[in-house]
């Protein structure tokens, strides 16, 4: 009894515990290494992944083997030169977005037995894609800068989709108030705005949300805070689906939904191309997604940079010491969530005209921590890693799943119904990360170094129990 | 912040109007729902119970706890009605040793379950920032819904009434079953083994110890990492105990319940003060006793389709407002 728990463990040392420090032991190998062997290792690591995927299929092998190869490039780049070197690869991941239409249509589109992954991500799964991405670097300012947990960002989200379909359909078929909107005859009855100016407008509306949510709540310590906006989350979507008669007034159709919303105008581009194929609907949704996707992460990268963003990591890393420096606290958390609820808003609005409805269904706890998971497989506070993370796993969920599914079955002869395991996947990366890499794949370097070196993140009003 | 106690105030004064007047225009109705309401509360307490006791230890709120009950419900439906073949024309004996049976390996097998979540989840990380416990018990959850939800299917499933269907007491046209009555009768020893556990044993003081100060409690010879996969099993086990009376008493059990019903039994755990062992059982019968009156009362009640809603205004009105909870300690960050 006397025993403390650390020398009963020693003593004990069970078979796993070899295997569970394994992960430990790679890393001290790989910090025992010099400069040099760690550069010879990183480029073998990088040709194997790239000789895996060739097997895969040569598209995406020569995609990773490009994006692979620019830094050993860059290190070639002459001195007056170089100082372009950090636009090189976002601009040729940029290129391949903006250029995606065309490939997918003249490449990828007729590769449908791909190994593995099966098919190709089609330009309706890319916008979806596109639309997490947005969320997800949203939620990163919040998560990922300022270090707040937010499990009911579905809330912004839903507020979003809401703003567009009250004043994008005939929801309120009493009014009948036209602006802008494209494709809708104006003896239509309801709200119709041009979604585009509802995208600023859902923005707006949902980052008063977020303050209204935040201010009573943000003086609570963060995993109070994390229920509390679990909380929310919960109430918005019950609010939406009960909506259909508040008081006896028809706010959101309760359970049916809100259909249809005006799809946005995106004007007649025919006379750039003399055809009007080129145009079709899902491209116009693609590029349209694209530029909003620029725009959030241009936006992020800027903020993090800014005043505000250094008060957000400087309450991060340490409340105490922040406030001590003068920040204040209540209010740039409050600018945080405003912010990360701005663009839940907007990519909530756009979704919602790109699926042309909205239910009360859409928004369950299941979506936030489904985008809460993106951030932390990206890495918390770093945008690439999270704008990737984001891609990556609204694929998966997407069609990739399903085809990784049917070809799995197929090569091993199994009959796994793998969509139905998906929460359970979504789970095990969320540990697995946490547990091996807490920073993320495409971790920021600061805060790589908090996870591993850890920093005193015991907020202000902490008091032990 | 003057006008914040009494805005509180205000909002509990009109709770008990609203009370009041029901209770003059339909006194029956809201003697059963009482009734009904301290039944479901109790079961509740048990499944609060269980994040107050890892919350008092480690403060960390143990998001998967709700699906270990959950998966409480289900093992006791694999046991109890696949296995051993219990259903409504089983003879009082069968049921009798049928239901203690089943009661054991849901016990032992929520409490193995919670222990390893710990052992493999949460240990790893004891000393890593705070939120990534908290993150991994979301991975957690969902990993085990997911095992729910492959065990039972999306649909709820339906379980025979083991319990005799016979009516204990008549309150205004309105019966309360036997059923119930044994579901509420059985939470009371549980409950009672427990405060003896934690308050008479000498495991229950290092629990005890351990909640106050870890440190100090390693130098005292207390095996900190042990009494942690204790607490664990201890509070996987009352979820087991719970999984089966809700099973039992709502004869419908779904692989989401863990989550609703996880949260309730949250704000429970919050209401009543996390970390204080009466406070969650308090906690959990007055949420027990507003959903009960809120979905049965005539006069003003908003009705089942508000239940959630208002019990996540409950939680977020008192963590705003007291966030000591009603038997929980004055913290600075109440102030």
């Amino acid at each position: 009894m006397a025993k403390t728990g650390k020398v009963a463990d020693e003593v004990r040392d069970p078979w796993y515990r070899r295997w569970a420090e394994l992960p430990g032991e790679w890393r001290r190998r790989y910090r025992a290494l010099d400069d040099r062997q760690r550069f010879q290792m990183g480029v073998v690591v990088r040709a194997l992944v790239v000789i895996g995927l060739i097997f895969i299929d040569w598209p995406l092998a020569l995609f990773v083997a490009v994006l692979f190869a620019v830094p050993y490039a860059l290190a070639y780049v002459p001195q007056p030169w170089n100082r372009f070197n950090r636009f090189v690869t976002p601009t040729i991941v940029l290129l391949v977005a903006l250029t995606y239409p065309l490939i997918y249509t003249n490449l990828l589109e007729s590769r449908t037995n791909v190994t593995l992954i099966g098919a190709y991500p089609t330009l309706g799964t890319m916008v979806i894609m596109g639309v997490y991405a947005m969320m997800a670097v949203g939620l990163n300012i919040v998560v990922g800068y300022a270090g707040l947990l937010d499990l009911g960002y579905v809330a912004f989200y839903a507020m979003g989709a809401y703003t567009a379909a009250w004043f994008a359909s005939v929801q309120f078929a009493h009014r009948n108030v036209h602006f802008g909107a494209v494709g809708v005859s104006g003896s239509t009855p309801g709200i119709h705005i041009s979604i585009w100016i509802l995208l600023v407008l859902a923005g707006i509306l949902t980052a008063f949300v977020g303050i209204i949510i935040g201010l009573p709540t943000l003086r609570l310590r963060g995993d109070y805070l994390a229920i509390v906006t679990l909380g929310f989350g919960e109430i918005l979507p019950q609010v939406a689906r009960n909506g259909d008669s508040l008081g006896g007034f028809n706010l959101t159709n309760g359970p049916n939904g809100i259909t249809p919303i005006d799809p946005p105008g995106f004007g007649n581009l025919n006379f750039l191309t003399g055809s009007g194929t080129f145009w079709t609907s899902d491209r116009l949704f693609f590029w349209g997604v694209l530029v909003l996707v620029i725009i959030t992460v241009f936006c992020s990268l800027r903020l993090r940079d800014s005043r505000l963003g250094r008060a957000w990591i400087a309450i991060r890393e340490d409340e105490t010491a922040a406030a001590a420096m003068g920040v204040p606290l209540m209010r740039t958390k409050t600018w945080a969530y405003a912010t990360g609820a701005f663009f839940g808003g907007v990519a909530g609005a756009y979704f919602a005209a790109f699926k042309q409805s909205t239910f009360p269904g859409d928004f369950s706890f299941n979506i936030s921590a489904f985008i809460l998971s993106m951030v932390i497989l990206g890495g918390m506070g770093n945008v690439w890693g999270v704008v990737f993370g984001a891609a990556f796993l609204a694929f998966l969920n997407q069609q990739g799943l399903a085809t990784i599914g049917h070809s799995i079955n197929n090569s091993f002869g199994t009959s796994l119904d793998v969509p139905k395991y998906q929460f359970g996947i979504y789970g095990l990366i969320i540990v697995t990360v946490m547990l091996l890499r807490p920073e993320g794949l495409i971790p920021s370097a600061r805060r790589k170094a908090e996870f591993h070196e850890g920093v005193s993140d015991t907020p202000l009003y902490d008091v032990q129990a | 912040m003057g006008v914040v106690p009494w805005l509180g105030r205000t909002l509990v004064v009109l709770l008990f109007v609203w009370l009041g007047v029901n209770l003059v225009k339909t006194p029956g109705d809201f003697g059963i729902l009482l009734v009904e309401g301290l039944t479901l509360g109790l079961v509740y307490g048990l499944i609060a119970l269980g994040y107050s006791l890892v919350y008092g230890i480690l403060e960390l709120i143990n998001f998967a706890h709700g699906d270990v009950f959950m998966l409480g419900s289900w093992m006791s439906l694999y046991i109890g009605v696949q296995k051993l073949g219990l259903d409504a024309s089983s003879s009082g004996a069968k049921v009798v040793s049928g239901l203690a049976l089943t009661l054991l390996v849901a016990m032992a097998f929520c409490g193995l379950l919670n222990a390893s979540i710990e052992r493999v989840a949460y240990r790893p990380l004891r000393n890593a920032p705070r939120l990534a416990p908290l993150i991994t018990a979301i991975g957690m959850s969902f990993i085990l819904q997911d095992v729910g939800l492959n065990r039972l299917g999306p649909a709820p499933v339906s379980l025979p009434n083991i319990l005799p269907t016979g009516t204990v007491v008549t309150i205004g046209g309105n019966n309360y079953g036997w059923g119930h009555l044994i579901v509420a009768v059985s939470a009371l020893p549980v409950l009672a083994l427990l405060v003896w556990l934690v308050q008479r044993t000498r495991q229950g003081r290092a629990m005890r110890a351990t909640a106050q100060d870890q440190e100090a409690a390693a130098m005292m010879g207390i095996n900190v990492n042990r009494t942690i996969s204790f607490t664990f099993l201890i509070a996987g086990a009352l979820a087991g105990v719970a999984g089966l009376l809700y099973a039992l008493y709502s004869t419908n059990i779904q692989f989401d319940q863990g989550f609703t019903l996880g949260l309730i039994a949250f704000t429970s755990a919050v209401l009543g003060g996390i970390g204080n062992l009466p406070g969650a059982v308090l906690g959990a019968i007055i949420i027990g006793l507003i959903q009960q009156f809120n979905e049965g009362l005539s006069w003003h009640a908003p009705g089942s389709d508000w239940t959630q809603s208002i019990v996540f205004a409950i939680l977020i009105l008192i963590l705003v407002f007291r966030p000591e909870g009603l038997l929980g300690e004055r913290t600075p960050e109440g102030g």
